[in-house]
């Protein structure tokens, strides 16, 4: 990349960000494994992780060749702690019931595919081919969850009541994923990354035409909405996460494994 | 062989009488003809069949629980997607193998049910714990290794649907032992606290892996039917004593030692003798007092009765929505 040192390090935290929402989020699937509500499913989020763990990954190579100051790909995913890590709040969320893990990845998809969509556009040949790729994974996931919330939104009461209670629950997450901060503008400018702001119209649109259709009521926006995730504001729960993600690397520094 | 248009009639005609029948169905099976689902076969031969496979099956399912205890703490991400990928792969061969079962004419929920009832077992080495990391990798080496002897055998088997899918499995498995192994030598040459970490490990699981192949030949009941309806085409102790032979080399190769004093080369045999495995142990697990029964059978219950909502709106989704 023949970019001046500046933008290289503004590129740096731009992938972070990006790198840490998908292995985040594929941690919590993760968790998943062998509880889910019938092995079909057990396997589908397996799979989901298994691509979003693998987008990290390639995030977090891009991240470290970027940044070229000798740390590695696992050493940005196994030595940050709560604060440096740039995730959004939402994919940090607990699991919760198989309602609230649909309900978050739902939210998440939608945003995903637009994002990606942009992404792959990129001027930086490296970022839009780490984009078009997990732009096709990404609709997938989208299509798997997009039935789930037909499912259990217009399936039994009892399914009802827990994906709305889920929805509603999450709703507060959702909005920053659209606002924009001083690195997106910078990077933006420079054809780089997406508009976060273009991608908030065609996400509500999305989401509240699957609400409607899994008869689900759409949240009202005037609740608290959360902010501060891509400058390491966090829940309280990322800590957790991290503590058991990070234990083998953090109690042998140095091993190879 | 000449006569097999007949043969493949019989189920249809009911002049033949059963020990007629078993008559041809055990010069099929001589002939090394494969039964397949719609065939005639003794009643014992499909009760036989369908107990080893859904066995298998709950195996497999209930296996993902130990290693998936170690997916959230795997030191890398190479390392974390290769076991979520492998934990993965034992709940497709779970799938694949109730499939497999249906075949025989029983369905999918009542084995379920007979897993979390108990009624059912499954193999026992997952009730032993996973307490390090090393233990992904062991389970890789020896646990995998010791299915793959057992189940490589299957694959020749006289019932169609379980042989193709132990073709499909072991080529899986053998995978999954690669990556164990891999696990295990970059331990065995990583730092002190490393290389304890994973002898410690093989410690742990040596005995119960042995255990794997199954009471000695001397207590192995109903293995003569087994053999000659070629469900069973080995027995035990022969199994066991490739595996032992096999094992003991790769230890070698890798500077880890396997507990067990009474290992030595036998030059009459070309084996290695092995000292006496606690059986005791083996049925006490078996009986379900091992140390991980009670929270494999939680767990798999857990699974069962928190997922039932879901289930239940996606039968109730599909009848409002036929079309769908």
């Amino acid at each position: 990349m023949s970019l001046n040192a500046e933008i290289r390090g503004q590129l740096f935290n731009y992938l972070l960000r990006h790198a840490d929402d998908r292995l985040v989020l594929g941690h919590r699937l993760s968790e998943w494994c062998g509880h889910g509500p019938m092995l079909e499913e057990d396997l589908a989020l397996a799979n989901i992780a298994l691509d979003l763990i693998g987008q990290a990954s390639l995030f977090y190579k891009l991240a470290a060749e970027t940044e070229a100051n000798g740390r590695s790909e696992d050493d940005l995913a196994f030595l940050r702690d709560s604060a440096e890590f740039r995730n959004l709040q939402l994919v940090e969320q607990p699991n919760g019931d198989f309602a609230y893990t649909i309900a978050r990845q739902f939210f998440f998809d939608v945003y995903d595919v637009l994002f990606l969509e942009q992404l792959s556009l990129s001027t930086e040949a490296e970022i839009s081919a780490i984009g078009a790729k997990a732009l096709k994974e990404a609709q997938y996931h989208l299509r798997h969850t997009q039935q789930w919330m037909l499912r259990l939104g217009d399936g039994t009461e009892e399914s009802h009541r827990r994906l709305q209670d889920a929805v509603d629950d999450l709703w507060r997450f959702t909005q920053e994923m659209f606002v924009p901060d001083e690195l997106d503008h910078t990077l933006t400018a420079e054809v780089i990354a997406p508009d976060l702001e273009t991608l908030r119209s065609s996400w509500q649109e999305s989401v509240e035409q699957t609400l409607r259709e899994a008869t689900l009521e759409l949240p009202e926006d005037s609740q608290y909405m959360t902010s501060g995730s891509r400058g390491g504001y966090h829940t309280e729960h990322l800590g957790y996460l991290l503590a058991e993600m990070q234990v083998m690397q953090r109690t042998h520094p140095g091993a190879a494994w | 062989m000449e006569s097999q248009p007949h043969i493949r009639d019989i189920s249809g005609n009911t002049a033949l009488d059963e020990a007629q029948r078993v008559k041809r169905f055990e010069e099929r099976i001589q002939a090394g003809e494969r039964i397949e689902p719609k065939d005639w076969m003794p009643d014992v031969y499909r009760r036989q069949l369908t107990r080893m496979i859904s066995q298998h099956a709950h195996s497999e399912v209930v296996g993902m629980y130990p290693e998936g205890n170690w997916i959230t703490r795997a030191p890398t991400l190479r390392r974390k997607l290769g076991l979520l990928a492998k934990v993965q792969d034992e709940c497709g061969h779970g799938l694949y193998l109730y499939c497999a079962a249906e075949t025989l004419g029983v369905d999918r929920s009542d084995l379920t049910d007979e897993l979390l009832s108990g009624k059912a077992k499954y193999a026992s080495i997952f009730n032993y714990p996973t307490l390090s990391w090393a233990d992904i990798g062991v389970i890789g080496w020896l646990v995998d290794g010791a299915a793959i002897i057992n189940q490589t055998p299957l694959a020749k088997c006289s019932y169609g649907p379980y042989a193709r899918a132990m073709v499909h499995i072991c080529k899986e498995e053998s995978f999954h032992l690669k990556q164990g192994y891999e696990i295990v030598t970059k331990l065995a040459q990583g730092n002190s606290a490393q290389k304890e970490m994973v002898q410690e490990s093989v410690n742990r699981w040596w005995w119960p892996v042995l255990m794997m192949f199954g009471p000695s030949d001397s207590d192995s009941s109903n293995s003569e039917d087994l053999m000659r309806w070629k469900v069973k085409l080995f027995s035990n102790d022969s199994l066991r004593q490739r595996f032992v032979n096999g094992s003991v080399a790769q230890a070698k190769a890798v500077k880890l030692t396997l507990p067990d004093p009474d290992l030595r080369f036998n030059e009459e045999s070309g084996n290695w003798d092995y000292g006496t495995i606690n059986w005791d142990e083996f049925w006490q697990v078996v009986k379900g007092h091992g140390p991980c029964n009670r929270e494999r059978m939680r767990m798999s219950r857990k699974k069962h009765n928190d997922g039932r909502w879901v289930r239940e709106a996606a039968r109730a989704y599909s009848a409002r929505h036929p079309e769908k």
